[in-house]
């Protein structure tokens, strides 16, 4: 498939859309008949894992055994053992949520606002990218949980009839958090499960064994394709993605009010919510390219998730790192502006007070490495953007942490200043988190059909029933027996041998 | 005549088979396109039991087959909202005014300004929620034992293949009859489905 996957580049070949309104370039390249997608994404579910993927799972896995650990020492001993203490309250614990919360962001950007501006080549990512989604809003769910220390009254966040005959403080920003942020993973659970309905029927439908077959069926709910389906299904959908789009804009607004709804120098500020939530796609955007660029590579899905697909991920990196960036730079002119002698200190405090390194490693990553995504030839080469991706969420993860540490290390009263420094427990949680989250994601490759393949083949030039009246079927060649056929360089090598003129899907 | 009970189950895909146990008839074709025709003709034909079956929704096949517009799940997402919306309003008035009012220097009781972000989330939880549980309730989904699983090709309807079924619940219906209407709009393979596992190519 590697062989075939710059066919359609050839500029020579005009684009195969001969009902004259299709898409100017395709989305998924190399001649594809909907059989090649079916089994291109649903034989990673079926087969045996590659070696790579069992190097990494293990490693991931040790990583999760890590933060296990680590969290019942932190139970164990109290939150005492993580950095935390006055003045500095908020440690990491508080910055690895806000971090994990913000990549979450881009799977429901990709999956909803996309869907909803009627952006097809999300179709190729929206699958993965939404499981990176619930698996980071998981990871973001500990780190409040075994922050308010004894995590065995937890459930008092809920509005819960409890022993005190109290309920929860509902005017507190924290609260809103407590319902933003599961309300943001219920309904991220469910727009992934509905889409993930007919393809859990096209794995059931190929299923050999007994069990499986079962298991697949009761999670499929007995999905026919059936038109009168189709019908509320995409209703549904469309619903879903109008209702996820002001969620996942309020969610991180809601997170940024736990900082500005308090009177801290520093935090005090309207401008937080849109400043996290371009903040939160940019990171969360820049963990998507840096995943995709891995899977595309591993389980050689070079054609359905194209540097295309890659290069206009960037170009949002770009102009949400933009966003940010100007951000950093209001924030400094409002605090001088403001005339308030506690905001122009807390900001010239953060950057040349001692935690100056912090600002300026946040500075590189986020506001000035990302801009060399103006070049087109860097933000098409995929070992410049594995790098740079990496480095925006190390600057994000930074971000989080000048914002919650710099403005309470010294606030107003100088007498109670201090210097917070993290633990091994710190860095070993935070590193176990990381853990989790791949062990959840390399899981979610090895069961789930990574890809989206109803929605791909959907938005194919064969799917449009106009196509083939011009000729061409939709199907490779036969009467639609099932065959295996792309994996033969061969027949790619015929393809490209038939040159220009080979527009068509073939035909019988 | 088939009763309103059985007309309302057809909306949802849902068919009976007749008194031999006969499901209906599943035509296979080629394209999305002559799915499309297929579709249509079978409309015009006066049937009104029949489904399509495709790996992705086809456009234009609601009118195909005549359909109308599906606004169920819309009307029950937005009750979904509705309720989301009052019952956060109702859940913090009540809590703080009502069970525990708690007096803080004499501020009122409640406040609508600091609920709102509840109910906001709430709104959009409960609409989701309204949206997903309204498109099962519509489809009669879950849906685990189905005649049409009987087929062997039919497994290719969640892959590449296009199916149309005519159910024997139809006032039409007849195998003869039906499945040659079938064999000249260009079905490529028709098969017989019976409810007790039997098929007849």
């Amino acid at each position: 498939m590697e062989t075939s996957k710059k066919l359609p580049a050839d500029p020579s070949a005009p684009a195969p859309s001969p009902s004259g309104d299709g898409a100017p370039s395709r989305l998924v390249k190399g001649n594809l008949s909907f059989h090649d997608i079916t089994e291109m994404v649903s034989r990673h579910a079926e087969k045996k894992a590659p070696l790579a993927w069992y190097v990494a799972f293990s490693v991931a896995l040790s990583g999760t055994m890590l933060l296990l650990g680590l969290l019942a020492y932190v139970v164990w001993n109290g939150i005492g053992v993580w950095g935390n203490n006055q003045p500095v309250g908020w440690g990491w614990p508080i910055v690895n949520f806000v971090f994990w919360v913000g990549i979450g962001h881009a799977g429901t950007l990709i999956s909803a606002i996309l869907f909803l501006f009627r952006q097809h080549w999300r179709t190729a990512i929206n699958r993965a990218a939404e499981a990176m989604t619930l698996f980071a809003v998981m990871c973001a769910l500990i780190w409040p949980t075994f922050h308010v220390g004894r995590v065995w009254a937890i459930y008092w966040t809920l509005p819960i009839p409890n022993q005190m005959a109290m309920w929860p403080q509902f005017k507190s920003p924290l609260l809103w958090d407590v319902f933003a942020v599961s309300s943001y993973f219920l309904v991220s659970l469910v727009f992934w499960y509905v889409g993930l309905v007919p393809d859990l029927a096209t794995l059931r439908d190929r299923a050999k064994n007994f069990w499986r077959q079962r298991i697949l069926a009761f999670f499929s709910l007995g999905w026919t394709g059936s038109n009168r389906h189709w019908r509320n299904y995409e209703k549904a959908y469309l619903l879903l993605a109008g209702l996820a789009t002001p969620l996942v804009l309020s969610v991180h607004s809601v997170v940024s009010f736990d900082f500005a709804v308090s009177v801290i120098p520093g935090w005090h500020t309207t401008i937080f919510p849109p400043y996290f939530v371009a903040g939160a796609i940019f990171s969360g955007f820049a963990m998507v390219v840096t995943l995709m660029v891995i899977t595309r590579e591993i389980y050689d899905l070079k054609n359905v998730i194209t540097l295309d697909h890659l290069e206009k991920m960037n170009i949002i990196i770009l102009v949400t790192g933009t966003i940010v960036g100007f951000a950093y730079i209001t924030e400094f002119f409002m605090a001088w502006y403001s005339g308030v002698q506690y905001e122009q200190y807390a900001f010239i405090n953060r950057a040349f007070g001692p935690y100056a390194w912090a600002y300026w490693i946040m500075m590189t990553c986020n506001l000035v490495t990302p801009q060399l995504f103006w070049f087109k030839t860097l933000r098409r080469s995929i070992p410049v953007m594995f790098v740079l991706s990496i480095f925006v969420n190390i600057g994000m993860w930074f971000e989080r942490f000048v914002i919650t540490i710099t403005s309470l290390h010294r606030d107003f009263l100088p007498s109670s200043w201090g210097y917070f420094t993290a633990t091994w427990v710190d860095i070993g949680t935070f590193v176990g988190s990381f853990g989790l989250f791949f062990t959840l994601f390399l899981l979610f490759l090895r069961f789930v059909p990574m890809v989206a393949m109803a929605e791909v083949k959907g938005v194919m030039p064969q799917a449009d029933p106009h196509y083939h009246e011009h000729g061409g079927n939709g199907h490779a060649e036969g009467d639609g027996e099932p065959y295996i056929k792309p994996a033969e360089p061969a027949l790619a090598e015929a393809h490209r041998g038939n040159g220009a003129e080979d527009t068509e899907a073939p035909s019988t | 005549m088939p009763t309103l009970v059985q007309d309302l189950k057809a909306r949802l895909g849902i068919f009976e088979s007749d008194a031999d146990r006969v499901y209906g008839l599943l035509a296979e074709f080629s394209d999305p396109g002559a799915l499309l025709h297929a579709a249509e003709a079978v409309r015009e034909d006066g049937y009104q039991h029949f489904d399509t079956h495709s790996p992705f929704p086809i456009h234009g096949m609601d009118e195909a087959m005549g359909l109308g517009n599906a606004t169920g799940v819309g009307v029950l997402a937005f009750f979904g909202g509705v309720t989301g919306c009052v019952g956060a309003y109702l859940l913090q008035w009540w809590t703080a005014a009502v069970d525990y009012p708690l007096n803080i220097s004499g501020k009122p009781f409640f406040a609508v300004e600091p609920s709102v972000p509840i109910m906001f989330e709430l709104t959009i939880l409960f609409a989701a929620f309204g949206a997903v549980a309204g498109m099962l309730a519509l489809n009669g989904l879950p849906r685990p034992y189905n005649p049409l699983f009987y087929s062997e090709r039919f497994k290719g309807a969640t892959d590449d293949r296009f199916f149309l079924h005519i159910a024997a619940s139809d006032d039409q219906f007849d195998v003869e009859e039906s499945a040659a209407l079938l064999q000249r709009i260009g079905a490529q393979h028709i098969e017989l489905v019976k409810d007790d596992g039997t098929m007849d190519a």
